[in-house]
């Protein structure tokens, strides 16, 4: 019913005097590629942040396809549909590939078994684990790391785990999709495979993503609409070509 | 289909534990005759292995330091030592007043758990430990202070001793319960969990897993089986005494993890029945002037074998002569690729210590340390 997927109202947050963030106002409508974009230090993460559920907003609220996610703790918040990928990357380091995967999956209808199921290997134990196992591969395979399924995740190259992170997040069956730099520390080879990839996810999952870039060409490229943020408000916002050839814009990004 | 799967590695130590006690079981059915204080060292060795264990859980897989679990193990062994001497009389000191002593001291060290839990959703690292010694510290004081007549005071309790010579069983078959609760616990859906809690706790929250719920069932696990170690020991001495509960069997505990590979159970249990072993003999060997040796040539060891463990000088002799690689070599197994697709054998896969910078590099805090708004961390 809702015309918007994710809809903030006048969110901001904070910390003592400082107003990371205040008055943003972003309207995502379903299957779009979002940008938010702002200098160094615009709040840009913060949003992110209060969007996941790490910080609790101290103004406005926002909604995800109609329902009020403001206060809710961090994973239900991702039980309700928003997920998530880190700036510098955050993957369970010391567990497989594949494993990282099946975290994701950990809390999907599915796949529910009981501590004492497990404990007792009942047989749900076993089905749930090869379900399980099977799903995350089929992940890892749009992801092209099937191959690595087995290798520690510490041990993928800086892209693969920049994927790799993709699909966990992906794995927790989300609405929307926050990806947080991802193209971050990539060659231009590995960003042209990313664009290419992010696509495939809107198109493939029926996916709406919101993502935080600094490469201008990558998101001229990408994004359907973007807002732009500089000390915590909202800049300007609407069609990627416009917002970026705002005179604000550009004023606030090369200065003078 | 499942025997298809079968993996040596994952029930290698059911079946070496499971083995041992058999033989030892059919060598004193028949009429064999051990020595008491052997037995009474295998009894030992068996809480030992308990303890270890279930700590690992909490330290090696949780990634949480815990300073207390002697503390839960006071609780066990006090709770099931008096549910005991209650039961004497009615029920004499069989397996029917274990069992019944293994339930209610095992559920108390439980209860403790989820006391101690708690304060663990909000604390991490060395606030953590600090807690969780303090709790250790302030149950062993408890205990020493109640009177005579309850919890025997500064006297200890006395217990019923296990009528029958067979008690080192009921311990091996303890310590093969608790390692079937506790590894698959680990190797499940849930164990996976609480690694990847380990590994990046705001990334596991971000992927939807529910922290406060599995930081506290880990807790509570891990005590209850400190909490049923503690009722073994009741039930192998004559007194318990809150004196042998202090900090220093904590860490001997901790030590038995860390020794073992932090992570790994399998290393938990050697490192338990090793050091539980070495301490026994120190004791009796070394008696009269030289009893002052013990302390000294105990930590001279675990020195020694901390420093071949990890020093990066001996790692082309270990790489040459550890266990392991002579173990492989024993059974020739070669590097299959067909089975090195199984990943079912890297449960256990971590880094031998907590990894700091992790820990302290936080993009994000976590709401409950900052506190910005009222409803921070009551989740």
């Amino acid at each position: 019913m809702a015309d918007y997927i994710l809809e903030t109202k006048d969110l901001g947050i904070s910390f003592g005097g400082l107003k990371a963030a205040q008055n943003v106002n972003i309207r995502i409508k379903k299957n779009q590629i979002y940008g938010l974009i702002g200098p160094n230090g615009a709040g840009k993460t913060t949003v992110f942040n209060l969007l996941t559920g790490v910080y609790k907003p101290t103004a406005g609220t926002f909604y995800l396809d109609g329902e009020e996610l403001k206060g809710l703790p961090q994973d239900k918040i991702n039980h309700k549909g928003i997920a998530r990928t880190f700036q510098n990357i955050r993957l369970f380091n010391n567990m497989t590939v594949v494993r990282n995967v099946m975290v994701g999956l950990h809390d999907q209808p599915e796949f529910k078994c009981s501590v004492l199921e497990t404990i007792l290997r009942l047989p749900r134990h076993f089905k749930v684990e090869k379900a399980m196992r099977e799903r995350a591969k089929e992940l890892l395979r749009i992801f092209d790391l099937e191959e690595e399924r087995n290798n520690l995740a510490c041990n993928l190259p800086y892209g693969k785990q920049r994927k790799l992170e993709i699909a966990r997040a992906l794995a927790t069956n989300p609405k929307l999709l926050l990806l947080d730099e991802p193209a971050a520390g990539m060659n231009p080879h590995e960003t042209e495979d990313l664009v290419k990839t992010i696509r495939f996810i809107r198109d493939n999952f029926d996916m709406t993503i919101l993502l935080i870039e600094h490469d201008m060409k990558f998101v001229a490229g990408l994004c359907d609409e973007i807002t732009v943020l500089n000390f915590g408000t909202v800049l300007a916002e609407g069609d990627t070509k416009t917002a970026l050839n705002d005179p604000e814009v550009i004023k606030a990004y090369i200065g003078g | 289909m499942m025997f298809k799967k079968f993996n040596l590695n994952h029930y290698i130590n059911y079946i070496v534990i499971g083995i041992l006690t058999v033989v030892l079981s059919v060598i004193t059915m028949t009429g064999g005759r051990l020595d008491s204080s052997l037995l009474f060292l295998l009894e030992k060795i068996a809480i030992s292995i308990i303890l270890a264990v279930s700590l690992s859980l909490v330290v090696g897989f949780l990634g949480e330091l815990s300073l207390g679990h002697a503390g839960f193990m006071c609780v066990g062994a006090y709770i099931g030592g008096k549910v005991a001497a209650l039961l004497e009389d009615s029920l004499g000191n069989g397996l029917p007043t274990f069992l019944i002593a293994l339930l209610v001291g095992g559920g108390v060290a439980a209860v403790c758990g989820i006391i101690i839990g708690i304060p663990a959703l909000r604390l991490r690292g060395d606030y953590l430990a600090i807690v969780t010694l303090a709790f250790g510290e302030i149950v062993k004081s408890l205990f020493q202070n109640t009177s005579d007549e309850t919890f025997g005071g500064a006297l200890g309790l006395p217990t019923p001793r296990f009528d029958k010579k067979y008690l080192f069983i009921i311990a091996f078959v303890l310590v093969l319960i608790t390692l079937a609760v506790v590894q698959n616990f680990i190797r499940s859906k849930h164990g996976r969990a609480v690694t990847a809690i380990r590994d990046n706790e705001i990334a596991a929250r971000a992927s939807g897993i529910n922290v406060t719920k599995y930081k506290l069932l880990a807790f509570t696990l891990s005590a209850t089986f400190a909490g049923i170690a503690g009722v073994l020991y009741s039930f192998s001495n004559y007194t318990v005494q809150s004196a042998k509960f202090g900090y220093n069997y904590s860490i001997e505990i901790l030590v038995m993890v860390v020794l073992g590979g932090m992570g790994s159970i399998n290393g938990s249990i050697i490192a338990a029945a090793l050091i539980t072993f070495l301490n026994t003999k120190l004791a009796t060997v070394l008696t009269g002037d030289l009893a002052v040796l013990q302390n000294l040539l105990y930590a001279l060891i675990l020195i020694v074998i901390v420093i071949y463990n990890n020093a990066p000088a001996l790692k082309s002799f270990r790489d040459r002569y550890s266990l392991s690689v002579l173990w492989k070599k024993l059974i020739r197994r070669k590097h299959d690729p067909a089975t090195h697709k199984d990943d079912e054998a890297k449960w256990d896969v971590v880094p031998t210590k907590i990894e700091m910078n992790e820990v302290l590099s936080i993009d994000v805090v976590p709401p409950e340390a900052k506190g910005n708004t009222g409803n921070g961390g009551d989740d």
